[in-house]
């Protein structure tokens, strides 16, 4: 009896130990599944629809994305901002969108848009994080 | 596709957007998400009229 409540006991630690590390990294991938993934279906999927629009708007408005870069310290702050989207980030680049000159006023807030998106995934991202530990329910 | 929005509606999505990952993140229960939510998209409404009169008045 005791020896199974004991295996119980590890084998819940294992599992935390591991969502620890998946549910920050596939919320990283995509916005709102860290949560989804522990069972938080209404607040991962309303993260995933803030994060999206808001990144998927930045580009619609024409904003840029930064590459990674070694220059100007905006510049570099810029990049981490964008690749906390993660997927979204992954596929901008690869299909080469957000690289036009800004042109207008509205497009320097799209730039914004997709760095600020990113920087709200971060912190879903360490949300996931603490409801894997058990820090929050 | 391109969007056009203007300065009002880009602060407002903006508000809106931040707000709900900030009620969700920073707050236990799903009623306190809800209100802290409500106060964020409040707060960052109210900055935006503060901001566009203090910029009225300083035009003048």
């Amino acid at each position: 009896m005791a020896n199974s409540t004991t295996e119980k006991k590890v084998a819940q630690a294992e599992s935390t130990g591991i969502m620890a590390v998946v549910a920050p990294a596939i919320g990283w991938f995509i916005p709102g599944a860290g949560h989804m993934i522990q069972k938080r279906w209404i607040r991962g999927g309303l993260l995933f629809l803030s994060i999206v629009s808001l990144f998927l708007l930045g580009l619609a408005m024409q904003g840029r994305i930064y590459k990674a870069n070694g220059g100007d310290i905006l510049d570099m702050l810029g990049f981490v901002g964008d690749v906390g989207a993660g997927g979204l980030y992954i596929l901008t680049m690869a299909n080469d969108w957000g690289q036009g000159a800004i042109a207008f006023a509205t497009a320097d807030y799209g730039t914004k848009f997709m760095i600020v998106a990113g920087l709200l995934n971060f912190i879903a991202v360490a949300d996931a994080y603490h409801i894997a530990i058990g820090k929050k329910r | 596709m391109t969007i056009t929005l203007n300065h009002f509606s880009a602060a407002v999505v903006f508000s809106l957007c931040a707000s709900i990952v900030f009620g969700i993140t920073h707050r236990d229960t799903t009623r306190e998400m809800v209100r802290y939510g409500l106060y964020c998209f409040a707060m960052f409404l109210g900055g935006v009229f503060l901001a566009g009169w203090a910029m009225w008045l300083l035009r003048r």
